[in-house]
């Protein structure tokens, strides 16, 4: 039993090696076409989160300043990580049915094209991390090693969005309109997660010097993945005392591993049993 | 002493070798009344308890046995099921009934511009299509300057893909797929674009590696090349094979079938 698991997992590993140059190729593909012919190339990826930070800055400086210390850093951790995984499986979706007239001709492993567009978003991140640097050079955030443990909490967001971006792409094989659904989800989920605000903001009012937290506030920290994310890698950034935030970091960090964890699992799960059948339906 | 040993160095002539075999093999698609790919219908048809699927048997109990270096043609009518055959073969549809075994590396000769980024230039999409194929990168450079000489496109491989014609897309498609010795090469109708002088390179290139041990799988509904590439072929009708033999018995028949039905 367990030497047919090896086995497996091993032919499977030999099959992904087998496929590694054209997923590099590939995550290449899309970085060139991203910004050919523009004037200012790759500068656009740190550009963009620059320029967004700034129109949300300029948006809700009057209403959240005063709760929350550097407002423009705050927003752009929120606002880069978030944009990663709103793109990355919005990317992902169309993924399998795009490649269509491939797959119906000739056998690649299906998935090398979902994780092909994680893959290039992924290294657009890492580019608009620029940005961040920007910001934290002109707000006068301290540079402190710890910051460099930011690894951590995008990897957990990396093979989140691997395995939700492949459930997406299965899905979409079947049902088209996924995609439409998908605008929508993403966006109630943008407003779910603490980007421009605090997540303290829902806690209800201090009564006798207790802060008790809403349910809404609840739901948000135990289940929204997005907010497991971001925080940590507020926390690794700012490290400003997370004010009202009772959660550690390290308590995060784990919550965030079984979220990618389960995520990839489910994934993988759903992309295998059924990506027998997408040739019947692309 | 010396006897003994070329006599082990000579290649058996007996006992050759199956790379293809295709045993009772069924491919069923699962067709909808009409074809339901959105969350909407699905669930106002499963409410209605509409959501009934037509069985369609694209394949009917297929047996075929291709042995290394044989060349095969696969004739029939459009929807005859020659391409379906072609992807259970590859690996892209797996056979609701029966088995297939195939052994050694397929080279797809891929339709028309669908490995082809369009926005990318000959080039890149060079590169992305040997690996497509399984090629790693560091071949594919070795390769480049065979490929680019054999698809006489010298000029243009800074172009994007966009603006090619159909027939240098051929070319460069063709060059791609046959740069290594493919143990399956697959050709479905692709030729047809390209100019008589290509077509001819093409066919020698293809008589090139058939010396050499590939096996071939070609279709087309042109006599002159199944007739002089192919020494068996398959006749497909409805799913189902009608004849198989020898390209010239099988062929006859096939142009017997069609002139009686002009005649109806």
């Amino acid at each position: 039993m367990i030497k047919k698991i090896i086995r497996t997992c091993t032919g499977w590993f030999r099959r992904f090696l087998k496929y590694w140059d054209l997923l590099v190729l590939l995550v290449q593909r899309d970085l060139k076409l991203k910004y050919r012919r523009s004037f200012l190339g790759y500068l656009w990826s740190v550009l963009n989160p620059l320029l967004s930070m700034i129109v949300m800055a300029v948006v809700f400086t009057r209403m959240f300043k005063r709760s929350i210390p550097n407002y423009p850093l705050y927003l752009i951790c929120g606002n880069i990580l978030f944009s990663f995984m709103r793109d990355s499986t919005n990317q992902a979706l169309n993924s399998v049915i795009g490649n269509a007239a491939l797959l119906k001709k000739t056998y690649v492993p299906k998935y090398i094209f979902t994780l092909s567009k994680i893959t290039s978003c992924m290294v657009n991140f890492v580019l608009s991390l620029g940005a961040l640097v920007i910001v934290m050079v002109a707000t006068g955030q301290p540079f402190r090693w710890m910051n460099l443990l930011i690894i951590v909490p995008v990897v957990e967001l990396y093979v989140f969005c691997v395995g939700l971006g492949l459930l997406l792409a299965a899905g979409t094989v079947f049902f088209r309109d996924i995609k439409n659904i998908w605008s929508v989800v993403t966006l109630a989920w943008m407003y779910l997660t603490p980007i421009f605000y605090s997540v303290d903001s829902f806690n209800n009012s201090k009564e006798k010097g207790v802060v008790s937290i809403s349910t809404l506030g609840l739901i948000i920290r135990r289940f929204n993945p997005m907010y497991m994310y971001i925080q940590q890698f507020r926390y690794l950034i700012m490290q400003y005392e997370v004010a009202l935030i009772e959660v550690p970091c390290n308590l995060l960090m784990w919550r965030g591993a079984v979220c990618a964890a389960l995520m990839l699992i489910v994934g993988l799960l759903t992309f295998n049993a059924t990506k027998n059948k997408f040739i019947l339906y692309i | 002493m010396e006897q003994i040993t070329t006599e082990q160095v000579r290649p058996k002539p007996a006992r050759p070798e199956v790379v293809i075999r295709i045993k009772n093999a069924s491919v069923r698609f699962n067709m909808a009344g009409e074809k339901v790919d959105n969350l909407k219908e699905f669930f106002i048809k499963l409410m209605k308890r509409e959501l009934r699927f037509k069985e369609f048997y694209a394949l009917k109990d297929i047996n075929l046995v291709i042995q290394k270096g044989e060349s095969w043609a696969l004739i029939g009518s459009n929807g005859a099921g020659k391409s379906t055959l072609l992807k259970m073969i590859c690996g892209i549809l797996t056979p609701h009934s029966g088995t297939v075994e195939v052994k050694g590396e397929i080279a797809p000769l891929i339709e028309l511009g669908a490995g082809f980024d369009p926005n990318l230039t000959a080039k890149e999409n060079i590169f992305i299509n040997g690996a497509i194929l399984g090629h790693t990168r560091k071949f594919m450079r070795e390769q480049y300057d065979k490929i680019v000489e054999f698809a006489e496109l010298q000029d243009f491989m800074e172009l994007p893909i966009k603006n090619y014609s159909s027939g240098m897309r051929a070319r460069l498609g063709f060059a791609v797929a046959t740069v290594t010795e493919p143990d399956i090469l697959i050709v479905d109708e692709v030729l047809a674009v390209g100019d008589a002088a290509f077509q001819k390179k093409c066919r020698e290139r293809i008589r090139e590696l058939l010396n050499r041990g590939t096996t071939l799988l070609f279709v087309s509904h042109a006599k002159g090349p199944v007739m002089e590439l192919c020494e068996h072929a398959v006749w497909l009708d409805h799913g189902e094979i009608k004849k198989i033999g020898a390209t010239k018995h099988v062929y006859w028949a096939y142009e017997q079938h069609l002139k009686e039905l002009e005649k109806k």
